[in-house]
C-alpha cells in the first residue's frame, strides 16, 4: 500500500514537473554547446567537409547565436536534419534552433507553435532540367516528370503552378536533396524543382554541372530563415537579434578584420553595435560584447555571404535580393540601439 | 497469502477486506485506475504543453485542402483534395505493395522450400544460396540495390525497351497496354463466373468419384480446359470483349496505358526477394517436421511420388508453416514503410511525411497511422488463425 502511494505521488510530481519548462538561455548556457539543426547536405547552406567541419550561410546563424550567447562560436552541435524532421525536432526541443533553409509561411508561423527570427537569405523557387531537352520556359514543361523534394514549399508551389498554367506533371519526391539529385541524374524525372540557390548547389554536385541549365521562372517567394519553438520571448530575441547583428555590422562597415579597432575609435553607432557603449547584450542576459563576438568569430553578412555563395565561392551567386537596401537589396536590419 | 486455520468452533466470518478474493479485485481496480490515470495524464499534459507553445490540435485539418500532388493513386486524386483523402491514397498503396509482396513473397519461398529437397545438386545449392544471401542482408540495402543499381540503370524514356510496340521498360517505369472494356464484356465476364462455378462442382464431383469408385478424373486438365474454352466461347459469341489502349511516347513521357512505377517495382521485388528466403525457411522447417517414416509408409501403399509431396508431406507440413507465415506476412506489411527511403507513395511516405510536415499536426498524424498499422496486422493475423484451425483440423480427422 506504501508503495503504490509513493508511486502514485512521484507520478503526479511527473506530471507536474514536464509542464514547467527552463528558458533555452539557461540550458544553453549550463549546457555549454548550442544545439542547431541543419540540412543533411545543401552546398553553400550547411554541408559538412571531410574532417566533419560544418559550413555555409546556415551554419554561420549558428556560429554566430554560439557566439552571442556562450561567447564561442565553435560550441555549436549540429543536427541533420531532413525536411520532414525540421520542425518535429525544434518542437520537442531536441534542437535550440533550426536555421535550415527554411521558407516563413503563415501556416508555419501561426500552427506549428514555431517563431521565425527573420530572414538570412531570399529565394525563390525554381526550376532545372537537363540540357539535352531543349527546354527554355517553365512553361515547356508540360507532361514532366518533376523531382522535388518531400515535406517542402516547394511541392505546394510545383502544384499551384502547373495548375495555374494548365499543365500536368508526375511528382516524383524524395527525403534529401542527395536523393532527389540522383533521381534527376538516372533520368528518373526530367526537371528538378527546388528554390534557386539549392538548384546552383544541386547543380555543382552532378557529375557534369553543364549539362543541366536552371530555367529563368522563378515561381515563388521563399524568405528562408532561422525558427524557434514559440513561448520563450527571451530566447527568441537572441536569434532575432543575432541575425540582425550581422546585418547591421555590414550595413555600419563592421568586418572581422576591423571590428577590435572600431570597437576602439569608430562611430558611435559601430561603438554601440560592438558594446563599447550602450547595454544591447545586458538587455538579453548576454555579455557587453556579444554583438563584437559575432562579427570577430563569424563575420559581417556580407564575409558570410561571399565566403559561402558569393564569387568567391563554387556556388557564384550574385547578391541580389540579399543585398543591403541601400546597395539594391531588400536586407534591412532594425536599429540596434 | 498463507492461509492460516481458525480454531474450530469459531463463528465469527473473517472481516472482508481479509477476504482473499475482495483484496484480488481491489487490486485489479487499483492497478486499472493507475493506469488509466496515467493515460489521462499523459494526454492532459501533452494537450497542455501544445497549448502553451501554440501548437494546433485536433481533425480540423483532415477536412482541408492538401494543395500537393502525388505520384501514385489508386483512386481519382489531384492538389485540391483534402488531407484525409492523401490519407486513404498512401493507404490503398501500402496494402497495394503488401499485397503484391505476399503473394510473390509466398510463392518464391514455397518454389525455394522446396527447391531445397531437390534430388537436382544444382537446384538445392540455389536454393540454400538464395536463402543465404536475402537473408543476411539489411533489407533497406536491397530496396537501393533494386532501385539505384538495377532499375535506375535503364534506359531513358526515348529509348525505351519494347516487346512488340505494346510493353515499354524504361527508368520511369513499365508501361503496359490497358484493357477497355467493349460490348463483348458482360458475356465473357458472365463466361468467366460460369466457368469458375463449373471448375467447384468438378472438384466435388471428382472428390465424390473417388471416395464412391475410386477413379481418378484428370481434374486439372479439365478445369484448365473449362477457364479457357467458356470464355473463349462467349468472346466468339459476343464479339470482343476488350481493346487495347497502348502507351505512346508524347512529349516526355509515355501516356495512355498502365503505368508500374520503378519506386514501386523496386519495394515489391526487395520485399518478395527478401521475405521469400524466410518463407523458404519456414518451408524447409514445415517439411523437416514430417518425420520420414510418413514418406516411407505412403510409399509402401504405392502412392506415386509427386502425390506423397501433395498428399501426404505438404499437408502436415502446413501445421508448421502456417504460424510462421503469420508473422512473416506480419512483418513484410511493417517493412514496407522503408517505401519512404525511395519515394514510393505508401502511407508512411505520403501521411506521415507530407502530410504531417505540411500541417505540423504529428500527434493526430501518427496516431492514425498507428492506429492503421495496427489494424492491417491484426486483419492479417485473423484470416492466417482462421486459415491455421482449418490446416489443424484437417490433421487431425
Amino acid at each position: 500500500m506504501k508503495k503504490l502511494a509513493s508511486i502514485l505521488t512521484a507520478t503526479l510530481a511527473l506530471g507536474i514537473s514536464t509542464t514547467a519548462t527552463a528558458g533555452t538561455l539557461e540550458d544553453v548556457k549550463k549546457r555549454g554547446t548550442l544545439s542547431c539543426g541543419v540540412s543533411t547536405g545543401l552546398a553553400g547552406f550547411s554541408q559538412k567537409d571531410e574532417k566533419g567541419q560544418w559550413s555555409g550561410m546556415d551554419v554561420d546563424v549558428c556560429r554566430a547565436v554560439a557566439a552571442a550567447v556562450l561567447g564561442d562560436a565553435s560550441k555549436v552541435s549540429y543536427k541533420p536534419l531532413t525536411a520532414k524532421e525540421r520542425f518535429t525536432a525544434l518542437q520537442s526541443g531536441e534542437v535550440d534552433v533550426l536555421s535550415r533553409n527554411t521558407t516563413w509561411t503563415h501556416t508555419r508561423d501561426t500552427s506549428l507553435g514555431l517563431n521565425f527570427a527573420g530572414v538570412n537569405y531570399y529565394d525563390g523557387q525554381g526550376f532545372m532540367v537537363s540540357k539535352k531537352i531543349g527546354v527554355k520556359s517553365a512553361l515547356e514543361l508540360n507532361g514532366a516528370a518533376v523531382c522535388i523534394q518531400a515535406g517542402t514549399t516547394t511541392e505546394l508551389n510545383l502544384a499551384d503552378y502547373f495548375r495555374a498554367n494548365d499543365m500536368e506533371y508526375t511528382a516524383v519526391t524524395f527525403d534529401t536533396s542527395d536523393q532527389t539529385r540522383a533521381g534527376f541524374e538516372s533520368g528518373r524525372c526530367d526537371v528538378l524543382t527546388s528554390d534557386q540557390s539549392q538548384l546552383y548547389a544541386i547543380r555543382i554536385g552532378l557529375k557534369n554541372p553543364s549539362d543541366a541549365v536552371v530555367l529563368p521562372e522563378v515561381i515563388s517567394k521563399e524568405p528562408l530563415g532561422p525558427v524557434v519553438r514559440q513561448g520563450d520571448d527571451a530566447w527568441f530575441n537572441i536569434v532575432k537579434w543575432s541575425l540582425a547583428a550581422l546585418i547591421e555590422a555590414e550595413y555600419l562597415g563592421v568586418t572581422s578584420a576591423n571590428a577590435e579597432q572600431m570597437a576602439k575609435s569608430g562611430s558611435p553607432e559601430q561603438q554601440r553595435l560592438l558594446g563599447t557603449t550602450g547595454d544591447s547584450g545586458e538587455k538579453m542576459g548576454l555579455s557587453k560584447d556579444w554583438a563584437k563576438n559575432i562579427v570577430m568569430q563569424v563575420g559581417n553578412y556580407g564575409e558570410i555571404f561571399e565566403r559561402n555563395v558569393g564569387m568567391s565561392s563554387p556556388l557564384q551567386i550574385a547578391r541580389g535580393l540579399n543585398a543591403q537596401w541601400n546597395k539594391g537589396g531588400i536586407l534591412y536590419s532594425n536599429p540596434i540601439r | 497469502m498463507s492461509a492460516v486455520k481458525r480454531p474450530e468452533g469459531s463463528k465469527s466470518a473473517p472481516a472482508f477486506y481479509n477476504n482473499p478474493n475482495v483484496r484480488a479485485v481491489f487490486y485489479q481496480l487499483l492497478l486499472v485506475a493507475t493506469l488509466g490515470y496515467l493515460v489521462f495524464l499523459i494526454i492532459a499534459n501533452t494537450l497542455a504543453n501544445m497549448e502553451a507553445r501554440g501548437i494546433k490540435t485536433g481533425f480540423d485539418f483532415l477536412t482541408t485542402t492538401a494543395g500537393f500532388d502525388i505520384l501514385m493513386s489508386l483512386i481519382p486524386y489531384d492538389a485540391t483534395d483534402t488531407y484525409l483523402r492523401t490519407f486513404f491514397v498512401g493507404l490503398l498503396n501500402t496494402i497495394l505493395v503488401s499485397a503484391v509482396g505476399i503473394v510473390l513473397a509466398t510463392m518464391v519461398g514455397f518454389i525455394m522450400g522446396v527447391a531445397h529437397f531437390s534430388k537436382n545438386w544444382l537446384v538445392t545449392r540455389l536454393a540454400v544460396a538464395y536463402v543465404e544471401t536475402f537473408r543476411n542482408i539489411p533489407l533497406l540495402l536491397q530496396i537501393f540495390f533494386w532501385y539505384f543499381a538495377v532499375l535506375a540503370a535503364l534506359p531513358s524514356a526515348r529509348n525505351s525497351m519494347s516487346l512488340g510496340e505494346a510493353v515499354f521498360l524504361n527508368v520511369r517505369g513499365l508501361y503496359l497496354p490497358a484493357p477497355v472494356e467493349e460490348a463483348g464484356a458482360t458475356v465473357f465476364y458472365i463466361a468467366v463466373a460460369v466457368a469458375i462455378a463449373a471448375i467447384i462442382w468438378l472438384h466435388r464431383y471428382a472428390k465424390k468419384r473417388q471416395d464412391d469408385e475410386g477413379v481418378q478424373l484428370p481434374v486439372w486438365r479439365l478445369s484448365l480446359g473449362i477457364l479457357i474454352a467458356l470464355p473463349a466461347l462467349a468472346s466468339v459469341i459476343g464479339g470482343a470483349p476488350f481493346s487495347f489502349e497502348y502507351p505512346e511516347l508524347r512529349g516526355f513521357n509515355f501516356r495512355g496505358g498502365i503505368t508500374v512505377i520503378p519506386e514501386l517495382m523496386a519495394l515489391a521485388l526487395a520485399l518478395t526477394v527478401y521475405t521469400g528466403a524466410f518463407i523458404a525457411e519456414a518451408v524447409r522447417a514445415g517439411i523437416q517436421a514430417v518425420p520420414h517414416g510418413q514418406t516411407e509408409a505412403a510409399r509402401s501403399i504405392g502412392l506415386k511420388e509427386s502425390k506423397i509431396m501433395k498428399l501426404i508431406i505438404v499437408p502436415q507440413a502446413m501445421r508448421v508453416i502456417v504460424p510462421l507465415l503469420n508473422s512473416e506476412y506480419q512483418s513484410l506489411v511493417k517493412n514496407s514503410t522503408l517505401a519512404t527511403a525511395i519515394g514510393y507513395p505508401d502511407l508512411f511516405t505520403v501521411f506521415v511525411g507530407t502530410s504531417l510536415n505540411q500541417t505540423g499536426q504529428a500527434i493526430e498524424i501518427v496516431f492514425m497511422t498507428l492506429a492503421v498499422y495496427f489494424a492491417v496486422n491484426m486483419t492479417i493475423s485473423l484470416c492466417m488463425n482462421l486459415f491455421n484451425r482449418r490446416v489443424s483440423l484437417v490433421e487431425r480427422k
